[in-house]
């Protein structure tokens, strides 16, 4: 099981549905519209990565952290898009990338897997349902394949239509994060952190250290994957390292300069054609504090930004009800209080992208809060 | 107070995330289990099975070698030494010996899976660990073809059945397994002046092999600079010759070796006449009696105690092993004539063994075992776990050398290795169910064991999973 390069996991359906099922036999897709997923797991800054640099209040907040802003791409008198972002910015220019500001899940405490569970499931609250809102996308989509570009199969494509899931290699490099943390213990033990000290020596020194070269991999994987009149046309991208509790500065820029590596990597891929038919949404499953912490960091908050990118977005602007960061504006007197719902963006671009009855589409994918899609233009008809 | 937890690490296999505690009362958990164990695993194939594909094998690429000679003749002598070495004919890698070749490694698959899925869900999970204890004290390796299908048997066959035994029923079995026959090649020594040898064309080619005679005396009972000599070996050497496997095998030896395949023999034909002299001792000529005797007093030598006791104290208690326990277990060991579970107990009553400042650190298996474990992982595949624990640096009953894996933490907490078992941790941790909280787990599984430290890195980490491979990577989950 470990080993396997290529799995199918099937839904309730079980094995032998699964067998029996056309679509494993990689029939040729109903539609050439393409839908990926890139989830930013651990709660990614908003504030950062799309920094209100116009707001009176945000240099004062957020200190030695609004410093990256200012070298990024001023979108708006509101607004800098992150340096990072290089090419998502190029894409914004050419009308591809669509900014969401001040957006959150119903999602309303401050526990990443709860958070996620909503984000992932698109129920009102955490374990509200056991199947993904993409599984059920999928399910109005008779013909289209979906695939989750990681180990196993997360939980907005889990559900009844069986959906394949590809991770590269045995032993893939540990995220970043995962890597960071452990490290954090190791510093602590006599005999783990010395060794631990020396195996990132000795990997930096290969030329391997993680990150380094997983964004671009990983965009690649997925444009192949969804390439092709059979290839998959519903996709999953899951990020991790999210967290920034300390060093934002420099861990937020790396994260970043992956996620825009991979969005570059997926476009250049797929090819032109295919990219005038693609949504990329990216979201994460809360924010963070408006106000910078102790550390160099932030911590967990409620409202930050969801990107919609590719050929058929109607991009090059930003969708935000900026509700301000004054101390009487923020929610809960901490976060950046959220004035759009992420599942009434879902829908509404869901729908348009797809072809879908606007309504329909938003009780499916969002039976228990059942948003009012967004009506404005998202996707080029 | 000694929490139930640290007893399923030191004593067990550690604990399972999705179970109960072991209870209040640890050593008597542990003690229990020497009257609970049940040896037998299903699904399993036997020696004998494994012995007919072996002699299969074998035939197919005699059958081609000598069909690669036959061409080799038929090239003039001229052209022959024009042609490179390369250039000429070799034996045929054909189908059916590719076939062959595969019937082996699946047997070792089958047999990984049933190793790992026994300590995965086992009732008597103590009863496991001293069954991988005595399978890494009488170490076979699966890496020679002749040996990849018998190596994993050594532990179903001779050492599950017998470690609630005497030592030395357990040495005989293991001693007369054809693993080990084939393995420290036993199975083709051959006494110089017995009958074969007398009779056959080419005496100056074979003759006696000291192999199993000199890793029984250094590795499974008397220990290393323990008093005997060379002297000793080559006598304890002839007296073996005749031990041998039934039905391997095409050579001069294995004719002679009849009866079920697979199984121990004994042929007189091979066997070194004359009594036999070790350490002082004097072994009259019985045919395989001889040898018998000869383990039987090997069985219960003090240096054989002292020899078993280390490695115990070592495995249980401490890289250093006390040398109060170690007198402990000699004492246990020889007042009951090798009685294992008299020696078991002995070990559980040893305060220095309940101690976790002197943890010891988890070897790849162990951690393995214990992450499954506790991620509640009740099955898994033998491809899987083999390929698994080859990244990880220990490939399962492949060890370098007679000697076996080393039972010391500075094997296996290396740089590499570490950053590898992270790598693992992900991929582990990835797959499990997502239903799994780590937080609820770690306190489970770790008990005392578990410091603020890690208990604050699982709660702030951003998914279940990186709250899952967290734990499996923390200090303590890396010891036991």
């Amino acid at each position: 099981m470990l080993d396997r390069r290529k799995f199918l996991v099937a839904g309730s359906a079980g094995a032998a549905a699964l067998l029996a099922n056309p679509r494993i036999a990689f029939a040729r897709a109903a539609t050439d519209k393409r839908f990926l997923f890139i989830i930013q797991r651990g709660a990614a800054d908003g504030l950062a990565i799309l920094a209100p640099t116009g707001d009176p209040a945000y240099a004062g907040l957020r200190g030695d952290l609004a410093k990256d802003a200012a070298s990024g791409m001023r979108v708006d008198p509101m607004f800098t898009l992150h340096s990072a972002l290089a090419e998502t910015a190029k894409m914004y220019a050419a009308k591809q990338a669509l900014l969401v500001h001040a957006v959150a899940s119903p999602y309303r405490d401050r526990s990443h897997f709860d958070g996620q569970n909503v984000l992932e499931s698109g129920a009102a609250r955490a374990y509200g349902l056991k199947d993904g809102w993409m599984n059920r996308l999928l399910a109005q989509l008779p013909g289209d394949r979906a695939i989750a570009l990681s180990p196993a199969v997360p939980l907005a494509l889990r559900g009844a239509i069986p959906v394949e899931s590809y991770a590269p290699s045995a032993l893939p490099n540990a995220a970043d994060d995962l890597m960071l943390r452990a490290g954090d213990l190791y510093a602590r033990d006599a005999q783990l952190g010395p060794l631990w000290n020396q195996a990132l020596a000795a990997r930096a020194k290969a030329g391997e250290m993680a990150g380094g070269k997983g964004g671009a991999a990983l965009g690649m994987l997925a444009a192949r994957q969804m390439s092709g009149a059979d290839g998959a046309r519903i996709g999953m991208i899951e990020t991790n390292g999210w967290d920034t509790h300390t060093g934002q500065n420099y861990r937020l820029a790396a994260q970043l300069k992956q996620l825009d590596a991979t969005i570059a990597a997926f476009r250049d891929g797929l090819g032109s054609a295919a990219w005038a038919n693609t949504v990329v949404l990216v979201a994460t499953e809360f924010g963070r504090t408006a106000k910078a912490n102790g550390t160099g960091g932030t911590d967990h908050g409620t409202g930050s930004v969801a990107m919609l990118i590719g050929g058929a977005v109607a991009g090059g602007r930003v969708i935000a009800d900026w509700p301000g960061l004054s101390t009487g504006a923020l929610y809960e007197g901490r976060d950046l209080r959220p004035t759009s719902d992420l599942d009434a963006l879902v829908a509404g671009t869901m729908a348009q992208h797809f072809g879908l009855d606007p309504a329909r589409a938003a009780g499916l994918l969002f039976p228990e809060t059942r948003p009012t899609p967004m009506a404005q233009r998202l996707v080029i008809a | 107070m000694i929490s139930t937890s640290f007893a399923e690490s030191r004593f067990g296999l550690g604990a399972r995330g999705d179970e109960p505690a072991a209870g209040s009362d640890p050593r008597g958990w542990a003690a229990a289990q020497l009257t609970r164990f049940d040896p037998h695993v299903a699904g399993i194939p036997d020696s004998r099975s494994v012995a007919v594909e072996l002699a299969d094998y074998l035939d197919l690429k005699q059958a081609a070698r000598r069909l690669a000679r036959d061409q080799q003749a038929m090239i003039p002598a001229a052209a022959s030494s024009m042609l490179t070495p390369a250039a000429m004919p070799k034996p045929a890698k054909t189908p059916e010996i590719m076939a062959a070749q595969q019937a082996g490694r699946s047997a070792y698959a089958t047999l990984v899976g049933a190793r790992i899925n026994s300590a995965l869900v086992t009732p008597t999970p103590f009863a496991e660990r001293l069954t991988h204890f005595w399978a890494n004290h009488f170490a076979v390796s699966a890496a020679k073809q002749t040996t990849v299908g018998f190596a994993g048997l050594l532990e179903f066959e001779a050492i599950r059945p017998h470690i609630m035994g005497r030592f030395g029923d357990l040495l005989l079995a293991v001693e007369q397994h054809p693993a080990m026959l084939l393995f420290l090649d036993q199975a083709t020594s051959i006494g110089p002046d017995s009958m074969t040898a007398q009779r056959g064309r080419n005496r100056a080619k074979k003759g006696l092999n000291e192999n199993l005679a000199r890793e029984i005396m250094e590795l499974h009972t008397l220990g290393v600079r323990s008093g005997y000599t060379q002297a000793d070996v080559t006598e304890f050497a002839r007296a073996l010759t005749g031990w041998t496997v039934a039905g391997i095998g095409r050579g001069q030896t294995a004719q002679l070796a009849q009866g079920d395949p697979g199984q121990f023999t004994f042929v007189d034909g091979l066997h070194e006449p004359g009594d036999r002299t070790i350490m002082g001792r004097r072994y009259r000529d019985g045919g395989q009696e001889q040898a018998r005797a000869i383990l039987s007093d090997l069985a219960v030598h003090p240096a054989t105690a002292h020899h078993l006791a280390i490695k115990l104290a070592t495995h249980f208690a401490s890289d250093n092993p006390p040398p109060a326990m170690v007198k402990r277990l000699e004492e246990a060991f020889l007042k009951s004539g090798g009685d294992l579970p008299t020696v078991y107990r002995a070990l559980i009553a040893s305060p220095e063994a309940w101690t976790m400042a002197t943890p010891k650190f988890r070897n790849p298996w162990d951690w393995t075992v214990a992450s499954l474990r506790a991620i509640g992982v009740e099955r898994i595949d033998g491809d899987a776990t083999a390929n698994l624990l080859n990244q990880l640096g220990q490939p399962i009953w492949k060890p370098d050398s007679p000697a076996g894996f080393d039972d010391v933490a500075a094997a296996w907490a290396g740089p590499d290795a570490l950053v590898r078992r992270v790598e693992a941790a992900q991929r582990l941790a990835a797959r499990a169910s997502s239903k799994l909280d780590a937080r609820l787990i770690a306190p489970l599984v770790l008990g005392a064991q578990l410091t603020p430290a890690t208990a604050t890195a699982i709660s702030r980490s951003e998914s279940p999973a990186t709250g899952l491979a967290l734990m499996l990577v923390s200090p303590e989950f890396l010891r036991r």
